[in-house]
């Protein structure tokens, strides 16, 4: 009989391992089921070129429908999972389908953080995530048009540099006390509120949210502080949620994500996991690390569709992760969780420079803005573990090259 | 429309209608072409597109900026003639262009 592998979830990691089962051999069938009405696409454009409207849908498709056909991957899109039973091996869908399975790969991905503050079901309230949610967005993002951005993260400071490069008048609100906070370091917080408020984005730390009031076409967003902002349009973009729930229902191990081993096994046999549901143990840090990346989601799918396809390719990767803002390209290479120093590379009035994380002398992570060549070397460097010499890290006079010797 | 020619690491060739504009890299996926990957959808960051260029066609392409330049010593077995196909936009001046595509992206 032939075997069958489901995929779940339409986007970066379920597209790769439909792609990578084929590509390994698998010879059954695989049915990718994606509750969105697309085929999978990118999701980084949407807060970039999409948003701005120089990228029509179509160009957003990871792979173009034919080659679904040629590789003999069934789409299912616009179904969701209801229910799922290990015992029986079956997938139950919301179009009244059951679906049976030797093998399962759950790519069930993220959801927006809900705001959680009354109004908070505001119309002009919305989030980023999806190709609708950008539809939505673009309604009422205009030349002129009033844009509090709640939360500074890579979401919402990407969405505020296109819409200051649009005209809109933007706000971002920030509980934390600086930009990123949760991602990094002061040095690379202070750049980029520099260089989101020369582009006339106005940045308020330390300022949470009280409530959403206003009539239906405006939202008044009352601050922690008692500042009422009037806003054409609100984007909350204050982090990810794990689409855990039908795994977990399933008596499926989770823990901040789907628990899987380093070939993408769960604590059930024969179900799978990749990408941002997923929660990883990283031989690199020696700790478990969920990641919200295009990247680990690729090689998260690899590695799952080789061990659903009876091959052994353990999950081995350096983190690493782009922002662009402006003309800025953020490079990150590796998890600066932990570190105690920091040493940075370059000036950043030049729009150029590195940031290294440390824990003593080895290096855990970059922060490359504009500076490729470190972001590379560090992804050399990274996986050494080794002891790096500081003061050449810091010289901008000693080659890149140099670095790595 | 441009002509393109990829010819894969085992010799197969493919030609490829390509609309002004759109890049090397995203032109072949969209044409199922194997061998590139553009994982990050073309925004040289990912050096998943890595190409060699036909000598012939080299001179005219626009040339490499420092990111493209840095981002390929990610790419295996660079080459005097290698570039990131996300950073090439098809132009009619580079109708009939040839390039080969490596037996894998890193």
């Amino acid at each position: 009989m032939t075997e069958t592998a489901l995929i779940l979830g339409g986007g970066q990691a379920g597209a790769q391992a439909a792609n990578s089962l084929r590509q390994e051999g698998f010879a059954g069938r695989i049915v990718l089921i994606g509750a969105e009405p697309l085929l999978p696409y990118q999701r980084p454009p949407l807060s970039k070129a999409f948003l701005a409207g120089e990228l029509p849908e179509e160009r957003l498709l990871i792979k173009p429908e034919a080659f679904y056909r040629q590789a003999d991957i069934e789409p299912a899109l616009g179904v969701a999972a209801t229910a799922l039973d290990v015992q029986a091996r079956q997938l139950s869908l919301d179009d009244g389908r059951r679906l049976a399975f030797d093998q399962l790969l759950l790519a069930t991905g993220g959801r927006p953080r809900p705001l959680d503050c009354p109004g908070a079901d505001h119309p002009r309230l919305r989030y980023l995530r999806t190709v609708a949610d950008v539809e939505h967005l673009r309604r009422h993002f205009h030349a002129g048009a009033r844009l509090v951005i709640i939360g500074a993260g890579y979401i919402g400071l990407e969405v505020a540099a296109v819409a200051a490069k649009h005209g809109l008048r933007v706000t971002v609100l920030e509980a934390a006390p600086r930009a990123l906070a949760r991602v990094t370091s002061p040095e690379v917080s202070e750049f980029f509120q520099r260089i989101h408020a020369e582009a006339g984005v106005e940045i308020r730390c330390n300022t949470g949210v009280a409530r959403i009031e206003g009539s239906a076409d405006l939202a008044r967003v009352i601050t922690g502080d008692g500042v009422a902002l009037d806003a054409d349009l609100v984007l909350a973009g204050i982090g990810l949620l794990p689409n855990v729930e039908l795994a977990q229902s399933a008596g499926i191990a989770c823990d901040n994500g789907i628990l899987v081993d380093e070939l993408g096994n769960t604590s059930t046999p024969g179900v799978l996991a990749a990408g941002d549901c997923a929660n990883h143990p990283n031989a690199i840090y020696g700790c478990r690390l969920r990641l919200e990346s295009v990247h680990n989601a690729i090689e998260q799918a690899k590695t799952a569709a080789a061990t659903m396809a009876g091959k052994h390719k353990p999950y081995a990767q350096v983190p690493w992760f782009w922002s662009d803002q402006y003309d800025i390209k953020l490079q990150t290479a590796g998890i600066n969780r932990g570190y105690d120093r920091v040493v940075v590379r370059g000036d950043p009035a030049t729009r150029s420079f590195a940031v290294f994380y440390l824990l003593g002398q080895r290096l855990l992570a970059v922060d490359a803005i504009n500076r490729p060549a470190e972001f590379i070397a560090a992804r050399t460097l990274i996986p050494r573990q080794a002891t790096v010499d500081t003061a050449r890290l810091a010289d901008d006079a000693v080659p890149v090259k140099d670095l790595l010797a | 429309m441009i002509k393109i020619t990829y010819i894969e690491h085992n010799g197969t060739q493919r030609v490829v209608d390509v609309e002004e504009g759109i890049s090397l890299m995203e032109a072949a996926v969209s044409n199922l072409v194997p061998g590139i990957d553009g994982d990050c959808g073309g925004v040289c960051a990912c050096a998943t597109c890595h190409v060699f260029v036909d000598d012939a066609w080299l001179a005219k392409l626009a040339p490499m900026e420092s990111m493209e330049d840095a981002m390929l010593n990610l790419a295996e077995g660079r080459d005097a003639n290698s570039r990131l196909a996300c950073q090439i936009k098809a132009t009619p001046e580079l109708d009939g262009l040839v390039l080969r595509t490596p037996i894998g992206q890193h």
